[in-house]
């Protein structure tokens, strides 16, 4: 798997550890605490990297590839941080059949990571999304709140250099 | 007591089974073998792989019939065109995603999946998927893994994490993603992985194996400038002859003895030997703790598994491991020192190999620590019992026509005590054998000692012994001796001699040994059978306890000097030392 390793290193502070480390401690023993530990775990990182991981499962006493297991299951945990530019590009239906497949691709290509990655400057992160309710201006992408809409593959270029 | 039963009819015919038991079960009961794939009994119990659905009256849908209990009045076929249909589907849908190379796959003939093929009549795969590659990921020591061909029933996940609660591989990602992996797909050489094997001998297809080094021994045996010496673990006898379908627990030794030097060893000796030195040096160690005010409970060092497990989760119980060195350790190192002086040849042109049921045996050869004074490692290959079954067939010896042979004098003489090494309890027992006689200085003191004995995951036993009284703990399996461990750290348990084997059952169900399929493991206790044989060898051998060996007194005599001394100390002991459980970098 592409992006299971972040290569942002890791800036996590004191405090945050502390907070996680009272999320785990309110939840330790309790049947089903690996969904909600992590849910908090990334309120509180805005994402789940390697060393997060390792604190609860040491935390709630279950081994590393359960906590990961988990974390890569759904769609909600990141293991990626978002980046300076958050890139979202609409694989909902309309999108999908008016060639989003093409501008993910062309997406991938620019930028040399996945979706759900982050370039290792961490400038940008690229994640596919689902419908933003903007199906008129489908083929449809935000980067933050900045809305592209009825994009072609050989627009990403120049889209991608005005935020160089 | 008497038991809840209840009445129900498979297939038409009236079975009458106590409440709780499986659809599964019952219809065995009857004589029906309802196929299944992903039910390994005790271990995955997750009704997953829908391979065993039946059709129960009045069920919304067909069900899973491993997971599935029994109920009054409730009517089962397990054979019906509805049933049939399905099943045949499902097989064809998982073969649409495994990657079918089936005449070159390590698994070959004895595939659980191949086999249902087979069974269900296949004659051709509609959704075949020729596109599919290797996924091959060897970076450990003694396993591979091919998830092209892994069908995710998630029996290895199961075996990580129940009978081991080591829990380093699991189910990654999701829906057509989803694949067995690490933690962030790191490699097994990466994590806490401890090397047991028990995922290799729980798949029921090619996905994992071990690594084979079966080649390196070919190698060794075609240089004439080498001098191969090979010994077999004690449990191997017991477990080899499963590889050419002798029943289970047989007890093939004088063939096994003579295929080895028909394979072309030059010194057919025998690990037992290693093993009775691996007792009067624990044995020695333990009284010197118990007389002298040592860290106790003293924890046996033999399984590599269990070492590695320690080493990486309870750093803090390394001063209670014994300082001996396993088994096939000392055996190596016996070999590569005294034997080497005695036959005069330089250490340095010999080659150990050692068949051991383990797969943590390969892992343990090279760990640093175990080298010798002279610049060598003890053991230069180590096989498992597979592996030598290959070898055989592959060299064109007929294992059933053999004669039995014996093994070479100066290594190869053993005792009872140490034959039963190869079961959970024996090295305990075995110990038992020679530290009680020391502790009472009588003859009369007993040879067997039955409290240790037996299938339960732990065991304790108390012994009144001249002085004081001893309490000593066995357990089988990781998950059993974190529970012990869990007990003597808070308190509530205290022991002075504790055996721990990495494997449930000890070594006779080591991950190494001859994979037998879930259909003969769910029904079958292997655990029992194979060591029935040892107890049973042990029995009428010339000598049942280890000090009692001839050519091991002869050893201590000529070269090492006294149990737990100088010398001895520096053959046949080690330092294990603290490893860490996770990487973050890179």
């Amino acid at each position: 798997m592409p992006n299971c390793k972040t290569v942002i290193p890791y800036h996590g502070t004191p405090q945050q550890e502390e907070e996680l480390k009272k999320v785990i401690e309110a939840h330790k023993g309790q049947a089903g605490a690996t969904m909600p530990v992590l849910q908090a775990a990334q309120e509180i990182f805005g994402y789940l990297p390697e060393e997060v991981q390792i604190m609860i499962a040491e935390g709630l006493d279950i081994p590393l590839s359960e906590v990961y297991g988990v974390a890569s299951f759904y769609a909600q945990f990141s293991l990626n941080p978002k980046g300076e530019y958050r890139i979202s590009l609409c694989l909902g239906t309309a999108c999908y059949v008016k060639g989003a497949g093409d501008i993910l691709n062309e997406l991938e290509t620019k930028l040399g990571i996945k979706a759900g990655g982050i370039t290792p400057d961490g400038k940008f992160s690229l994640d596919a999304c689902r419908c933003i309710g903007a199906c008129g201006l489908a083929p449809v992408m935000t980067i933050n709140d900045h809305v592209y809409g009825r994009l072609t593959p050989n627009q990403i270029g120049p889209i991608l250099a005005e935020y160089q | 007591m008497e038991q809840n039963m209840v009445n129900l009819t498979i297939n038409n015919i009236p079975v009458t089974v106590p409440a709780g038991t499986t659809i599964l079960e019952a219809a065995r009961d009857a004589g029906i073998k309802i196929p299944s794939l992903c039910f390994l009994k005790g271990v995955n119990e997750i009704g997953a792989c829908r391979i065993c659905v039946v059709e129960v009256k009045g069920a919304r849908s067909l069900v899973a019939s491993c997971v599935y209990p029994v109920s009054e009045g409730m009517e089962v076929q397990t054979n019906s065109a509805k049933v049939r249909k399905s099943r045949k589907l499902t097989l064809e849908l998982i073969l649409s995603n495994h990657r079918m190379e089936c005449l070159t796959c390590a698994r070959n003939a004895h595939c659980e999946l191949r086999e249902l093929a087979a069974e269900f009549g296949l004659d051709a795969v509609r959704y075949a998927n020729d596109e599919l590659l290797p996924q091959i990921e060897d970076s450990a020591l003694h396993l591979v893994r091919d998830n092209s061909k892994c069908i995710l029933c998630r029996r290895c996940t199961a075996a990580c994490r129940k009978l081991q609660e080591v829990g380093v591989i699991g189910a990654n990602d999701r829906g057509f993603a989803t694949h067995i992996g690490c933690a962030f797909d790191r490699d097994l050489s990466e994590v806490d992985c401890v090397s047991c094997g028990q995922c290799i001998v729980a798949c029921p297809t090619g996905a994992l194996y071990e690594k084979d080094d079966t080649q390196k021994v070919w190698d060794a045996l075609h240089d004439p400038t080498k001098h191969v010496v090979v010994g077999p673990a004690p449990s191997v006898r017991v477990t080899l002859g499963e590889c050419f379908q002798n029943p289970i627990g047989t007890n093939v030794e004088g063939k096994m003895v003579t295929a080895l030097r028909r394979l072309g060893f030059d010194k057919v000796f025998d690990v037992d030997t290693g093993a009775d030195f691996t007792i009067m040096e624990e044995g020695t160690e333990f009284l010197h703790r118990l007389q002298n005010g040592g860290t106790l409970p003293m924890i046996t060092s033999c399984s590599p598994g269990w070492v590695r497990y320690c080493e990486q989760h309870h750093p803090d119980m390394l001063p209670n491991l014994s300082t001996c060195k396993s088994p096939q350790q000392m055996f190596g190192s016996l070999v590569k020192t005294y034997y080497a002086e005695k036959a005069g040849i330089d250490p340095k042109d010999i080659v150990v190999v050692s068949i051991m049921p383990c797969t943590a045996k390969k892992y343990e050869v090279a760990r640093e620590e175990q080298r010798l004074k002279n610049g060598c490692l003890p053991v230069d290959v180590s096989l498992t019992t597979r592996e030598l079954g290959r070898m055989i067939r592959d060299a064109g010896i007929l294992f059933d026509k053999l004669p039995d042979g014996e093994f070479d004098q100066m290594l190869g003489v053993s005792t009872g005590a140490s034959v039963i090494f190869g079961t959970t309890g024996g090295v305990m027992e075995a110990a038992l054998r020679t530290v009680v006689e020391k502790l009472t200085g009588a003859d009369s003191a007993p040879v067997e000692f039955h409290d240790v004995r037996g299938l339960a995951g732990i065991k304790e036993a108390t012994y009144d012994l001249p002085g004081r009284t001893v309490k000593v703990a066995v357990a089988s399996g990781l998950a059993n001796a974190k529970k012990v461990l869990d007990m003597v750290k808070s308190g509530e348990k205290s022991y002075d001699f504790i055996e721990f084997m990495a494997c449930p059952g000890g070594c006779v169900n080591g991950g190494g040994q001859p994979q037998q399929p879930a259909e003969v493991r769910n029904f079958t206790d292997l655990v029992a059978l194979r060591a029935a044989a040892l107890y049973e060898q042990d029995q009428g051998m010339a000598h049942r306890k280890s000090h009692e060996n001839p050519v091991l007194q002869q050893i201590y005599a000529d070269y090492l000097g006294e149990p737990g001394g100088h010398k001895a100390h520096e053959v046949l002991h080690c330092t294990y030392v603290p490893q860490k459980r996770y990487r973050t970098d890179g």
